[in-house]
């Protein structure tokens, strides 16, 4: 470190460097990353203020307009689409087989994939960064078992489980069960319009990559020497947790997850393909492209916004996370 | 032991640090023990400082560790003012661990990067709820001007620093507390040659200045010399040889230190063109499988038949010369 | 190594067993049975009633466990070890033996039929999926790393995060949408039918391959293209970082060729990384083929594992799952013999 030889009135003059405030210069001059960003929190406006933008009814039915195009849609049609298609400017990109404003669900599925990367990653954040933590920290026999364990789960077919859970999920939704506190979650799962099991069963899987990556971490802080020097010092274990292991491993841990949302979108997309995801009639890109893609031969307009929102959207939180990880920790770059 | 029979500070009688080899995956086996230290008893007088070497491996850097009790020893015990520390737990070791501190060898792990200088120096005051927050500065400050750094530095993170400046730092945590012991482990090994001598002088005058204690570890034996009052060496986890630094060097017994010795080059053209090396053989036995009766006798010049059997004794052969050989 | 291998299939058993556990139970505890509904019409009670009598789902679950796992009777010459029902002959051998048991919703066939006939598809969706991604991503990650920030790199980084981008639950109906209705150059929805055979290829003389391909072609590159955007971008990654060690920079300073440095030195150690994905990449690939194979309507395995879990058909359903489950672990297996083959410090037997 040259600069500290430096004259002492230059030295003075700068203004400290925390590692923090060089990782968001380096974000700064990042413009896909900061383009992306902008990206997001232009959907995520969008999924907030969603009935100010449209109509506000996702569910309302216009069985006059079914697969209905406004005039300025037609280059995207089919030759000789003219003949058949019905014409209806009420719609801003047109009307789904129901005759359902595309826009207004587009964009209310905005909150349903948003929602899910949200409350996935925060889920499996919080679960896996206090799971490897724990195991990472305390080591020893607790380490040991705690790592059986994810590594029995991780030999686990996720994807089954989860589909499973909420093959069982709906069916308890549909039929009700006995008791008082399933009663209760059946019923707040209808008030989310049946994401609550959605984000339980991503959540309780999803947590286990976390608690391996975050253990790994844990293990390399605790062994440099600043946490040895806190325990010299006599700080209480709490302490060292949060304040030497956690601002350490944090950065890592949250670019992993940044990372890994794309996969919790597509998952929620796939889940609602298939019918196991969120409830009719409310609108999930998944959903509307399964609606959508039987009838591509002749109404190939109606894919195009689910598409496009889902690849959109995946793209920013890809590049997004690309830019956290070149930014916070360069040497992450796999 | 000398003759105006100082105060003992620390005791350390037959401590013993092993860290345990496990195998198996679903029920841990208990298999072996990686020996690093394996029962060694010596002084440290208040005010002194004792010299520790040894090659890298040889437990001298646990041994640091394990009278501080950073690890929990095996066995043994390390007496601090006549008290036990090995015994005590939670609270009370807490308290204890005011009066002892660790500068550590890599001053690039051993600063939180996250942390600024000021945060990392007031660390200990604040454990200890030492001050009130506002005076907790001030102190901050007056302990970087004691290690020589310019107290406006107090807001920088550690990665702004050089090398030679972080080790001040380092220096400046432990002295937080006013301890009345410092383990100092390698603090110079990590640094520019140029910069070693400022951090051994800075050592010297803050131990004049504050009649601070250090047990100094290091590989080095020419640093060792400058610095130590007495110097024990360390040999595969066990202490070889203890004695005052001039009667080390003058009259090494151990045949490990006089290899050792050997090796350092002697700054006068006329005595180093005589000087004659001893050159060991063959590898530092592994410390979980250590031969049998002497640890040294897989590699020793002037090995005899008791040594393959029986263990010498660690004894004083002469006031204040110790050593653990059977040729005396 | 052979006793790493034998002891990661050891371990493979339990593993096997506790999701025959979840699942059965599972399956058991979901409301409504496979009876409920055919097609929109519900049954009468009594025929339900008839039909979960056929089927044992009126025994209680343990017997109906143990008959699913070993079968409802066993008998050595003309001794009988057990026999559950002894008024009839018996229905299933059990998963130990094999027997997977009878669908409840296909009649007449066995859930090994089921997925006898359409499992071939499916594995040869997923496999040249996967040689597609490799063949097109590691290539692309190499070069890309090797002119790092050209204008190649530039373009094939871009067009690699648009390929992880774009799920392959958008990316099949665009590939039909342009190539099959717009274009008209391959078929949409007709591998696997008559007359592309799935089966025996190998076996037919004269078996037309150009037309199998014309047929694999949009679902193969539509589940493809993901994993070679994958492939590409990490052993772009781990390449560079590979390239600036110091062992290569030894190597070059020697004056090793070029293509030496890269191919002897560099590219095997770039490839770990990669090789650690492709154990996660399967699960993937198993979502990909239920995708890929409803939107292009294709009669694989996973079309119909989707189908009977809304059917309620808890034999497929159970059948299938252990199929995918199987397949994974044999493939993080695999990933992990490959990964000891390209890293001599990971110990394999250690």
């Amino acid at each position: 470190m040259a600069v500290a030889e430096l004259p002492a009135h230059t030295q003075l003059a700068r203004k400290p460097r925390s590692l923090m405030s060089d990782s968001i210069n380096r974000l700064r001059k990042n413009k896909l990353a900061v383009g992306s960003i902008v990206v997001l929190i232009l959907i995520m406006v969008a999924a907030v203020f969603a009935p100010y933008i449209t109509t506000g009814d996702f569910a309302k039915q216009d069985l006059m307009a079914n697969n209905a195009i406004p005039h300025w849609m037609l280059f995207l049609m089919p030759k000789g689409a003219e003949n058949y298609v019905r014409f209806s400017d009420k719609f801003i990109i047109g009307a789904d087989d129901l005759g359902r404003d595309l826009w207004t669900r587009t964009v209310y599925g905005a909150r349903i994939s948003l929602a899910v990367a949200i409350v996935a990653s925060t889920v499996s954040l919080l679960v896996g960064t206090v799971y490897g933590l724990i195991s990472g920290y305390v080591g020893g026999k607790v380490d040991t078992i705690m790592m059986r364990i994810v590594d029995f789960l991780y030999g686990f077919p996720f994807l089954i489980v989860v589909i499973l859970l909420q093959t069982y999920f709906k069916a308890v939704a549909r039929r009700g069960v006995g008791g008082g506190f399933g009663q209760a979650m059946v019923s707040i799962n209808e008030s989310m319009g049946g994401m609550f099991f959605l984000f339980i069963a991503i959540g309780l899987v999803n947590w286990i990559g976390m608690a391996r990556i975050a253990r790994g971490q844990v293990l390399s802080i605790r062994r440099k020497e600043f946490v040895e020097a806190a325990k010299a010092v006599g700080a209480p274990d709490i302490r060292i947790i949060f304040r030497h292991i956690l601002p350490n491993i944090v950065g890592p841990l949250i670019v992993v997850e940044t990372l890994a949302i794309p996969g919790y979108i597509f998952l929620e997309a796939f889940l609602s393909f298939i019918g196991l995801g969120v409830d009719a009639p409310t609108p999930s890109w998944g959903i509307m492209i399964s609606e959508a893609a039987p009838g591509i031969r002749t109404y190939p307009n109606q894919l195009l916004p689910p598409a496009l929102a889902l690849t959109i959207t995946t793209l920013a939180f890809n590049f997004m996370g690309d830019g956290l990880r070149d930014a916070f920790d360069p040497r992450l770059k796999e | 032991m000398s003759s105006n029979n100082p105060e003992i500070l620390v005791e350390v009688k037959d401590l013993k640090m092993y860290f345990p080899i496990t195998q198996g995956i679903v029920i841990q086996k208990h298999v072996g023990d990686i020996k690093a230290v394996d029962g060694i008893t010596f002084n440290i007088h208040r005010g002194e400082t004792l010299g520790l070497v040894g090659e890298s491996g040889c437990g001298k850097s646990t041994t640091g560790r394990a009278i501080l009790q950073l690890y929990t020893p095996t066995g043994g015990e390390v007496h601090f003012e006549g008290q036990d520390i090995v015994k005590m737990k939670g609270e009370n070791l807490r308290k204890m661990r005011r009066r002892m501190q660790m500068i550590f060898q890599d001053p690039y792990a051993s600063l939180n990067p996250r942390m600024t200088v000021g945060n990392i120096i007031a660390e200990p005051l604040e454990v200890h709820n030492i001050l009130k927050r506002s005076e907790r500065r001030d102190r901050v400050k007056e302990l970087l001007e004691v290690v020589g750094l310019n107290p406006y530095f107090i807001n920088r993170y550690p990665h702004e620093f050089s090398g030679g400046q972080r080790q001040r730092i380092g220096v400046a945590r432990a002295l937080a507390l006013n301890p009345d012991f410092i383990v100092a482990d390698e603090p110079i090994s990590a640094l520019d040659v140029s910069i070693q001598a400022q951090v051994i002088n800075l050592l010297e005058d803050l131990q004049e200045q504050f009649g601070l204690t250090y047990l100094f570890i290091a590989h080095d034996l020419s640093v060792v010399r400058h610095i130590s009052d007495r110097i024990a060496v360390m040999y595969l986890g066990k202490l070889v040889e203890l004695a005052d630094r001039f009667t080390l060097y003058d009259n090494p017994l151990h045949p490990y230190t006089q290899a050792l010795l050997s090796a350092v080059p002697i700054p006068d053209p006329v005595i180093e063109e005589k000087r004659q090396r001893i050159i060991l053989e063959g590898d530092v036995p592994s410390p979980a499988n250590p031969p049998n009766g002497c640890n040294f006798c897989t590699r020793c010049p002037k090995v005899f038949e008791p040594c393959y059997e029986q263990e010498p004794e660690f004894k004083e052969v002469e006031p204040g010369h110790w050593v653990a050989c059977h040729l005396y | 190594m052979l006793r790493f291998i034998i002891r990661r299939v050891l371990g493979f058993i339990p593993v096997l067993l506790a999701v025959i556990i979840v699942t059965f139970f599972l399956a058991r505890i979901i409301p409504g049975g496979p009876f409920d509904f055919i097609g929109d019409k519900s049954l009468p009670p009594s025929v339900v009633k008839n039909l979960e009598a056929k089927y044992h789902l009126d025994w209680p679950a343990w017997k109906q466990f143990i008959s699913y796992m070993v079968g409802d009777e066993w008998k050595i010459g003309s001794f009988t070890v057990f026999d559950l029902d002894p008024n009839a002959p018996a229905h299933s051998y059990g998963v130990l033996r094999g027997d997977l048991g009878p669908s409840f919703r296909y009649r007449g066939q066995t859930v090994n039929d089921i997925i006898g006939r359409t499992f071939p598809l499916s594995a040869q969706l997923g496999v040249m999926a996967i040689i597609l991604g490799l063949v097109i991503g590691i290539p692309a990650g190499i070069i890309s790393a090797l002119k790092q920030n050209s204008w190649l790199d530039y373009t094939a980084t871009f067009v690699a995060v648009l390929g992880v981008s774009i799920p392959s639950l958008v990316m099949a109906p665009l590939l039909i949408w342009i190539f099959s209705i717009e274009l008209g150059w391959f078929p949409a929805a007709t591998w696997g039918a008559k007359p592309p055979y799935i089966q025996n290829m190998f076996l037919t003389p004269g078996f037309d391959w150009g037309n199998y391909f014309i047929h694999a072609a949009m679902p193969v590159f539509a589940l493809g293209t993901g994993l070679s955007a994958t492939f590409a971008r990490l052993m772009r990654a781990s390449l560079l970082q590979v390239i600036r060690e110091d062992y290569i920079r030894t190597a070059r300073a020697k004056g090793l060729h070029e293509r030496v440095v890269i191919y002897r030195h560099a590219l095997k150690n770039g490839l770990i990384p990669v090789v650690t994905v492709i154990g996660p990449m399967f699960a993937g690939l198993i979502t990909g083929t239920l995708v890929i194979e409803q939107i292009f309507g294709l009669n694989g395995m996973g079309k119909h594992f989707v189908q009977s879990i809304t059917n309620r058909d808890y034999a497929v359903v159970l059948g299938t799952i252990l199929v995918y489950t199987i397949i994974l672990v044999f493939s993080n297996l695999l990933v992990d013999l490959a990964y000891g083959w390209l890293d001599p410090r990971i110990r394999l037997d250690a």
